[in-house]
């Protein structure tokens, strides 16, 4: 009776949260992965199909292909992100004026909506006018003629992992300076008197305690790549009026999910793909904190 | 406080190359500012200028009046702190529940909300979908208020439970011998000793919800219920080439966030390190 005394109001600072929790997080979850054993498509009954929408998706081309740009795209992002949002935190590491305007200059993309940034980039690789063509064509001469950055199937999808990069250097930056000022400064000065020089330093007291910090920040941009699709939502529908163009060029995992899901309306399918989805993303994730305990003990 | 990494000129040689990228990760912005404040003939005009020849207000004028944005601001700010406050509190309870207490279930329950984080959001998108349907909840702003509040609960909880975790116990014990429970343990010990805490996650639950588009654009088709970014997005759509419109339409969007994160910045990079830390 006590022991109930004592729990019930415990409980009761639990239950609504848990009890929205439940049914918008837990119920949708596991209701979606029963229904990924089904067609359902909300105007006919739903009918059990076994592993149907599974075996579908592992001879489908098409998923295959949008899995491999997943892929390049969190490659070519992850990347990008760590080298430069390293740079940038090694930058305002030093004792140079400015700092903490030049962080939030960094940061600003980070804010700033997705939808917004899409946009303004998409005005930027403009195929007639666009900055980034006149930048190229008429200061630098690098390209002889105009180039439709996201209308051409070899560029599109570069061109979008291009503001993925812009988009997180920011954050990438601030986990790297929380991972630098836990570097004891002692180490340096000992390192500096034994003779170790700017990049020795860097080498042999800096990357050691970074590591860490990169392997977090590999696992969650990575996770981010994976999960890239409200740029390529927007870009790709407004440059070339399909989502996923030109010719399925810049279709990722989530754009493909999307399109079986809301417009073949095959909810069964999409719910199947994003679980293999999900999958696919907790095995990179156990690849990536392997590889990484391995080079600790190496 | 930063350490010196070589000889004076090494720092100028930093400060150079921090410049640099600073341009570069400004010029986008630079770009969208200045075309707001162009007529619609300048807009793409070679060579672009930065400083806008002639000079207009127009865009934010029409943006404003003309196309609804003052309805579609206010849908984003009611759905946008009401989903905040919902999201907030009910994660300060969990938080603070999972910290100071033990019960049967704790680790499961807590276990359960933990893996909603590692599930990627568009798992949900469908399921979410069909649910929202079912409860009649299609186009309508109830509708987002519940999700953007369900989206951050996972990331809330786990964050406030750190911050009510890292407090004394003391202060709590001394709190029960005098008859307290909980519910006023929480509110009138822990809550008032959260502060930090709470700004952190309700900054990252406005920014989330305000910036949140997948959600919106599935279930709201209704004109008059659009929020900022469906409206911005479905906007560009409609009128390709107005960019100065559509710029200065989400140069308006923008300015809530850049308020909070003016004034609040060091929660958000509080904030960072705290999410860098569950690693």
């Amino acid at each position: 009776m006590a022991r109930a005394r004592r729990l019930l109001p415990i409980y009761g600072l639990l239950l609504p949260g848990m009890v929205l929790y439940g049914l918008w997080a837990a119920y949708p979850l596991i209701s979606s992965f029963i229904l990924s054993f089904s067609e359902w498509n909300l105007t006919k009954p739903t009918v059990f199909i076994g592993l149907d929408n599974y075996t579908r998706a592992l001879s489908d081309a098409l998923f295959w292909r949008s899995l491999s740009s997943t892929l390049g795209y969190t490659i070519v992002t992850v990347a990008g992100q760590l080298i430069l949002g390293l740079g940038a935190a090694l930058l305002l590491n030093q004792r140079i004026p400015g700092r903490s305007l030049l962080r939030l200059i960094y940061y600003l993309p980070v804010i700033t909506s997705w939808v917004i940034v899409s946009l303004v980039f998409l005005f930027i690789y403009n195929g007639q006018a666009g900055a980034l063509n006149w930048l190229l064509k008429d200061v630098l001469h690098l390209i002889p003629k105009n180039i439709a950055w996201l209308a051409e199937p070899s560029t599109a999808l570069w061109a979008i992992a291009i503001l993925g990069i812009w988009k997180g250097i920011g954050w990438t930056m601030v986990v790297f300076l929380a991972g630098l000022q836990s570097v004891p400064r002692e180490l340096y000065e000992a390192a500096a008197m034994d003779g170790a020089g700017a990049w020795a330093r860097f080498r042999y007291v800096t990357i050691p305690f970074l590591r860490a910090t990169s392997t977090f920040l590999i696992v969650v941009l990575t996770i981010g790549g994976f999960n890239a699709f409200i740029s390529i939502f927007v870009m790709s529908s407004s440059a070339t009026g399909t989502i996923g163009g030109p010719l399925n060029s810049t279709d990722v995992a989530l754009t493909y999910m999307w399109k079986q899901a809301f417009t073949q309306i095959d909810l069964g399918y999409g719910a199947a793909l994003s679980f293999l989805l999900a999958a696919a993303i907790v095995v990179v994730s156990i690849v990536e904190l392997r590889l990484a305990r391995r080079q600790e003990t190496a | 406080m930063g350490h010196r990494l070589g000889p004076a000129w090494m720092r100028w040689v930093a400060l150079g190359i921090a410049v640099a990228l600073a341009i570069l990760m400004l010029a986008p912005f630079a770009l969208m500012v200045s075309t707001a404040f162009k007529p619609h003939a300048y807009v793409l005009e070679i060579p672009p200028k930065l400083i806008p020849d002639p000079l207009t207000l127009d865009n934010f004028v029409e943006a404003w009046t003309s196309n609804n944005f003052g309805r579609y601001f206010l849908n984003s700010m009611i759905v946008t702190i009401a989903s905040t406050i919902i999201s907030v509190t009910l994660s300060a309870m969990l938080g603070f529940v999972f910290a100071r207490y033990e019960f049967p279930g704790r680790r499961l329950l807590f276990g359960a909300l933990l893996f909603t984080l590692m599930v990627p959001g568009l798992v949900l998108l469908i399921p979410q979908f069909v649910l929202a349907r079912n409860l009649g909840l299609l186009n309508s702003l109830w509708g987002l208020v519940i999700v953007y509040a369900v989206l951050n609960l996972g990331l809330n909880t786990f964050l406030l439970r750190g911050f009510f975790a890292a407090m004394p116990s003391e202060i709590f014990d001394a709190a029960s011998v005098d008859g307290a429970g909980p519910w006023r343990i929480f509110r009138s010990v822990a809550i008032p000793l959260a502060g930090p805490g709470v700004a952190t996650v309700t900054i990252f639950s406005f920014l989330a919800a305000w910036d949140e588009f997948t959600w919106a654009i599935v279930t709201i088709s209704d004109k008059d219920l659009y929020t900022l970014p469906v409206a911005i997005r479905l906007f560009q759509r409609a009128n390709g080439t107005e960019w100065g419109l559509v710029f200065a339409a989400s140069l308006i969007a923008m300015i809530p966030v850049l308020i909070l994160f003016v004034t609040l910045q060091r929660y958000i990079v509080s904030g960072t390190f705290q999410g860098a830390m569950k690693g």
